[in-house]
């Protein structure tokens, strides 16, 4: 367990290493989640009140994962070094585990942006609200980070991966969502915590079969 | 594990006369809805198509983890096989639901129907399997990666169905019923006997493909080998 | 990739036959290499020598028949035809990552003696991107013998390496005779010439 953990570590490092030194996802993340805010006001009639901005917040988070999704396994693919890491004697599912606590990493960066950029152009977000980010932000992730490894074996990967991430992504809106508007949230709450542990247990443990032959 | 399989011919005869039979009941053993007239025995077909196309999508997540678990590069086909049929299915769930919104409130979509939104979503996503299956070199790497999505597609089903049940409380809270309180004998019959044609049809229909799938495979590799 | 156990030879295949699709890259191949072995196989382009060799170390699955191989991934080292590295990255962090995941004892030392020894280490803290070929190709060797493998897999190694490089290989593989299995794929078998136990000519299609 202690040398699983190592390798979750090493590995995480690596990512957020790369990420430190090339920055070249994350400063896109935090532009485009900015810049989706800005045309959302645009986008809005003057007469929509909370809810309907609610609804487009996670829009844009939705988007903005998938922007930092669509980067994430490419230095692996860059000179092969996928093939190396599945060659090593680490379990293949520490792989995903390491790449999605760093897509993790940089999501709940360009949100600390975005959120608060919501709250004071839109509305302002309670307790409940920001328990649905965070819950659906690790969903998105863990299966994002799957996901994404799946359209980098395929042509055409930049297209592929959105087609393959909403329908999965949006039962995390409506968790998002409901999180955030509703009376009840902790119904929603509670569906986002499902959802996180049925997709990151299943993520966790097919990531082997989508790396190896 | 070898389930006896009936042979072709004489399932497709079997199919055809309990096809024949059912849409005798629906029309004649039915009763005729005192509300929807005529439109609502659409039900009859709609339901059971649905069902069948839940069907589909689960044989295929089934034979994908038969896949993921020997390795028999057989089950590729039949898992690919069944979720193009779940699919076709699911896409013929959403005609009929909408002819039968159609029918009964003068719309061809309705939010407010679960089960048509969460056959939307599941569309979605079986589109993608065909355009992730297409775009990865025929190998063990594609039916790996093929099988891993049909399992999420099982998965994601009851969770959809969840995250709309929430959803629909508050983003759509429209009353439509569908059919009556209670189905009577005779409708419960006629749907019995309805479902009962549909999956036969479905599964007909999956085998046939299988075949002639695998035809196709044999005669490629036939003639690859002539060409050596 | 089967394991076998007190077996005496490293790499057993049998009957191995490979298909992506409808295309038959290998057919019906049988062959046994034992302990300390250097298997040098040839063969025309397009013949499966990437796709032999990628079987061998587990990054592909035989479609029929076997390949069972006596070492397990905490010893294997493979080059293969990318260099399996983070181009971003220097050359100390990729070898100080990949010396983590295979546990490398004194991991430290050891990417101290390959660096030094391969010519990197002046470069060691420069980024793989702006290394040539011929450096990109000597530090995937050095990721490759980090851990002292016991079956070192190479797929034309000879391509990308400079001439120090060469001089080099030839060197490692000369001295690392006992207790490693090599197997090389090339087509410059003559090269190999003085240490090849063992050959193998996979037939053009």
């Amino acid at each position: 367990m202690n040398g699983y953990l190592a390798d979750v570590a090493a590995l995480a490092r690596k990512d957020l290493q790369l990420e430190l030194r090339a920055r070249d996802t994350l400063p896109a993340m935090l532009l485009f989640v900015l810049a989706t805010l800005v045309v959302f006001h645009f986008a809005l009639p003057a007469s929509a009140g909370d809810e309907p901005a609610y609804g487009l917040l996670w829009v844009a988070l939705v988007f903005t994962a998938l922007l930092g999704l669509s980067r994430a396994w490419a230095p692996e693919t860059a000179a092969g070094a996928l093939d190396g890491l599945v060659l090593a004697p680490a379990d293949r599912s520490a792989i995903w585990l390491g790449k999605t606590i760093a897509t993790l990493a940089f999501l709940a960066a360009a949100e600390i942006v975005a959120l608060p950029a919501f709250a004071l152009l839109f509305a302002p977000l309670d307790g409940a609200a920001l328990a649905g980010v965070a819950l659906a932000s690790l969903g998105l992730c863990a299966v994002g980070t799957l996901v994404s490894a799946m359209a980098a074996a395929a042509r055409g990967r930049e297209v592929i991966l959105p087609l393959l991430f909403l329908p999965l992504a949006i039962p995390l809106v409506v968790g998002g969502v409901g999180a955030g508007i509703s009376e009840e949230p902790g119904r929603f709450l509670a569906f986002l915590g499902l959802y996180d542990a049925v997709f990151a247990i299943l993520s966790w443990a097919a990531f082997e079969y989508v790396v190896t032959e | 594990m070898s389930i006896p399989r009936p042979s072709p011919t004489l399932l497709a005869f079997a199919t055809a006369a309990i096809a024949g039979l059912s849409v005798a009941m629906i029309f004649f053993v039915a009763p005729v809805d005192s509300d929807q007239g005529l439109s609502q025995k659409i039900f009859y077909v709609h339901v059971p198509i649905a069902l069948t196309a839940y069907a589909g999508f689960g044989l295929g997540a089934w034979k994908a983890l038969r896949l993921l678990m020997t390795r028999d590069e057989r089950y590729d086909l039949e898992s690919y096989t069944a979720v193009h049929q779940g699919t076709i299915f699911g896409v013929l769930t959403l005609v009929t639901g909408a002819i039968w919104a159609k029918a009964s409130w003068g719309v061809w979509w309705t939010w407010s129907s679960n089960q048509l939104v969460l056959f939307l979503v599941l569309f979605l996503f079986y589109c993608a399997y065909f355009m992730l299956r297409f775009s990865i070199e025929p190998g063990a790497r594609r039916e790996r990666i093929s099988a891993v999505y049909a399992l999420f597609g099982v998965a994601l089903i009851p969770v959809s169905f969840l995250a709309i049940r929430l959803a629909s409380d508050f983003i759509h809270p429209t009353v439509f019923t569908r059919e009556g309180p209670q189905m009577t004998g005779e409708m419960f019959a006629s749907f019995c006997v309805s479902w009962l044609a549909i999956t036969l049809v479905g599964y007909v229909m999956y085998r046939a493909e299988l075949a002639g799938k695998r035809t196709d495979a044999n005669l490629r590799e036939l003639r690859e080998a002539l060409a050596r | 990739m089967a394991l076998l156990g007190q077996a005496a030879a490293t790499i057993r295949v049998e009957a191995l036959e490979k298909r992506y699709g409808a295309r038959t890259v290998l057919r019906d191949l049988s062959f046994d290499v034992p302990a300390g072995a250097t298997l040098v196989v040839t063969g025309p382009n397009g013949s499966g020598k990437t796709t032999l060799l990628r079987l061998l170390v587990g990054l592909a699955a035989p479609t029929r028949g076997s390949v069972a191989v006596a070492v397990d991934r905490s010893r294997l080292g493979f080059v293969g035809h990318e260099s399996l590295l983070y181009t971003e990255l220097t050359a100390l962090e990729n070898l100080d990552l990949y010396g983590r995941l295979y546990r490398v004892r004194e991991r430290r030392e050891r990417i101290g003696m390959l660096l030094e020894r391969y010519g990197l280490w002046d470069a060691r803290n420069d980024r793989v991107t702006s290394y040539s070929r011929g450096m990109t190709q000597r530090l995937a060797l050095c990721r490759a013998l980090l851990h002292d493998p016991a079956l070192l897999v190479l797929d034309e190694p000879h391509a990308s390496l400079d001439a120090d490089g060469v001089g080099l290989l030839e060197q490692e593989l000369a001295a690392g005779r006992e207790g490693r299995t090599v197997v090389v794929a090339t087509h410059d078998p003559g090269r190999l010439d003085a240490l090849t136990t063992q050959r193998l000519l996979l037939g053009a299609r």
